[in-house]
């Protein structure tokens, strides 16, 4: 196990919270990072994504959505965390007219790419209370925010040549359906938040189904073409 | 000078830590970790003859010092296996061991029969790149067959007699917990011929999802896995160890170096580490280290002073 030290941890609104981890392992934009800081219970660790990744400091984004995020919510400044990764793809360079879509947490991976291309469009989808939209706003004039509805309604994919999506799935599934629509094979990427064991590709829990074979969440995307992916249901 | 060898069917062992199939998938991901070679051995991911998708739906899920999965035996296929994995496999200088599973009496006699053509052409080459099989006959997510050999003796005494016929490759079989009678399966493997015997699998297990009103696994039951099942491993591997002469492997819910000495006082030559795998990374280098490191500190000179002591 890799140990880091928690340079800050903040809550941003009431369950999302941000951590701030001293590592220079970096990563690139989609890329996550197995935590955890615990032993037997929970079992697992936590795939979280970069929310941003500066020289020897890497943040991440995430909301209590079970014990293990709530764990991690109740860590402070000066404390440790055992790391590992970071893991995955990331997202694929991209050039031309960019989307980036996030819907609530899942605009996590979106604030550092959205460094590495700031002439994206950025697109954020919140159900309840909208954050960190300031953020992305000092880094772009650029950025829709929609509360309560779809997102993905305001926008026009016909006019761009990337779109990237990551939010829930019922949003990814929208978001195929749309590129369906529109015919684009390789213009639409999402970023897939599937239940992890190991976050490196051995234990195949994490598993994607893409055409007639399967692909691992984990090692192989977490970012795929939304074509490659059928989702579940 | 602490010794840490372990031996099965003649196959010596660098020590007893080996991965738990399915965990680990064929080494390659965790070598990127630390060097496997400092490991026991590997049990790679379970093989069926044709390659299987698996199962469609939630696979994972946490419990109280455990998790239940539901893979439901991915896995390429031994013809794949056998082009893209053993090649890898044959310059790993640890026990490398194919699990094999199958659906009918003639996925396991077949595959049996595919690895050991396999096996003697690589030996003929010098490049061997399987030392032994373990049969699986337990595992719970495959509804065509796999539970249903583990769970009768004379049910799996077939498949332990044919696959043991199929193959000179040293043979071990992986038993289940859930088998009606953990050591009359043992005692019949040994009959059968097998060099030995791992347990244990995991035990068939379940969740409800309360809101929808139904199970999260599509496939209705899960395997269960992790520290929770230990001391229930333990009992049986205990138990399992009284009663047959060939080796054993103890598996279930060993997180720690203590956990592999109980294993061991408990009469187990090798142990296997699965789910653990998942809480560190790096859980194998960890282990071996740390073994050592317990041996000496404790004056123990080589695992035969504490094998089966109670």
């Amino acid at each position: 196990m890799t140990t880091a030290s928690i340079l800050d941890n903040t809550r941003i609104s009431s369950d999302v919270y941000l951590m701030t981890v001293s590592t220079g392992k970096g990563g690139s934009p989609g890329q996550f990072y197995m935590l955890r800081q615990w032993n037997q219970s929970p079992l697992l660790s936590r795939p979280i994504s970069i929310f941003d990744a500066q020289g020897d400091s890497v943040k991440f984004l995430y909301q209590i959505v079970g014990e293990g995020t709530k764990r991690l919510a109740g860590l402070r400044k000066g404390e440790t965390i055992d790391i590992e990764g970071p893991f995955g793809n990331g997202f694929p360079q991209v050039s031309g007219r960019i989307a980036i879509v996030g819907g609530g947490i899942g605009i996590a991976p979106f604030y550092y790419a959205l460094r590495t291309m700031p002439e994206a469009d950025v697109y954020l989808g919140f159900s309840r209370e909208p954050y960190l939209v300031d953020e992305f706003r000092k880094l772009t004039d650029n950025v829709t925010v929609d509360v309560g509805g779809y997102i993905l309604d305001k926008v026009d994919f016909a006019s761009y040549d990337k779109v990237l999506v990551c939010g829930p799935n019922p949003m990814m599934k929208a978001a195929q359906r749309k590129n369906e629509a529109a015919g684009g094979a390789g213009k639409v990427f999402v970023s897939l938040e599937n239940r992890m064991a190991c976050g490196i590709g051995a234990c195949l829990v994490c598993s994607v189904k893409s055409g007639s074979s399967r692909k691992k969440a984990c090692a192989d995307g977490p970012v795929f073409a939304v074509e490659e992916v059928v989702f579940d249901d | 000078m602490i010794d840490t060898t372990c031996t099965i069917a003649g196959i010596l062992f660098k020590n007893p830590v080996v991965m738990a199939s399915g965990t680990f998938g064929f080494g390659r991901e965790y070598a990127k970790l630390y060097d496997i070679n400092k490991l026991g051995g590997i049990s790679g991911k379970g093989l069926t003859l044709k390659p299987r998708e698996g199962n469609s739906g939630i696979r994972v899920w946490e419990t109280a010092a455990g998790m239940m999965n539901s893979v439901g035996l991915e896995n390429p296929g031994i013809p794949r296996f056998l082009s893209e994995e053993a090649p890898y496999w044959e310059d790993l200088n640890l026990v490398r061991i194919v699990n094999l599973g199958g659906g009918t009496l003639a996925d396991y006699t077949e595959g049996a029969a595919m690895l050991d053509e396999d096996a003697k052409k690589r030996a003929a080459a010098g490049h061997p790149a399987v030392d032994m099989i373990e049969l699986n006959i337990s595992c719970p997510n495959v509804k065509a067959g796999g539970m249903a050999y583990g769970i009768q003796t004379e049910t799996a005494r077939e498949v332990v007699r044919l696959v043991r016929s199929a193959t000179d490759l040293p043979l071990i079989v992986k038993l289940s917990p859930n088998a009606e009678d953990i050591v009359s399966m043992a005692v019949m493997c040994q009959e059968e011929g097998a060099d030995g015997v791992s347990l244990v699998n995991t035990f068939s297990a379940m969740k409800i999802d309360i809101r929808k009103r139904r199970s999260v696994f599509n496939n209705l039951y899960a395997g269960l896995s992790g520290p929770a099942i230990k001391p229930i491993a333990l009992r049986m591997v205990h138990q399992v160890c009284k009663h047959v002469t060939i080796p054993v492997m103890g598996m279930g819910g060993i997180s720690s170096v203590e956990d592999i000495v109980e294993f061991i006082m408990a009469g187990a030559e090798t142990v296997q580490v699965g789910t653990h795998n998942f809480v560190s990374l790096r859980a194998g280098e960890e282990l071996v280290q740390g073994l050592e490191a317990f041996m000496r500190s404790e004056g123990i000179r080589s695992l035969g002073e504490i094998r089966g002591i109670l």
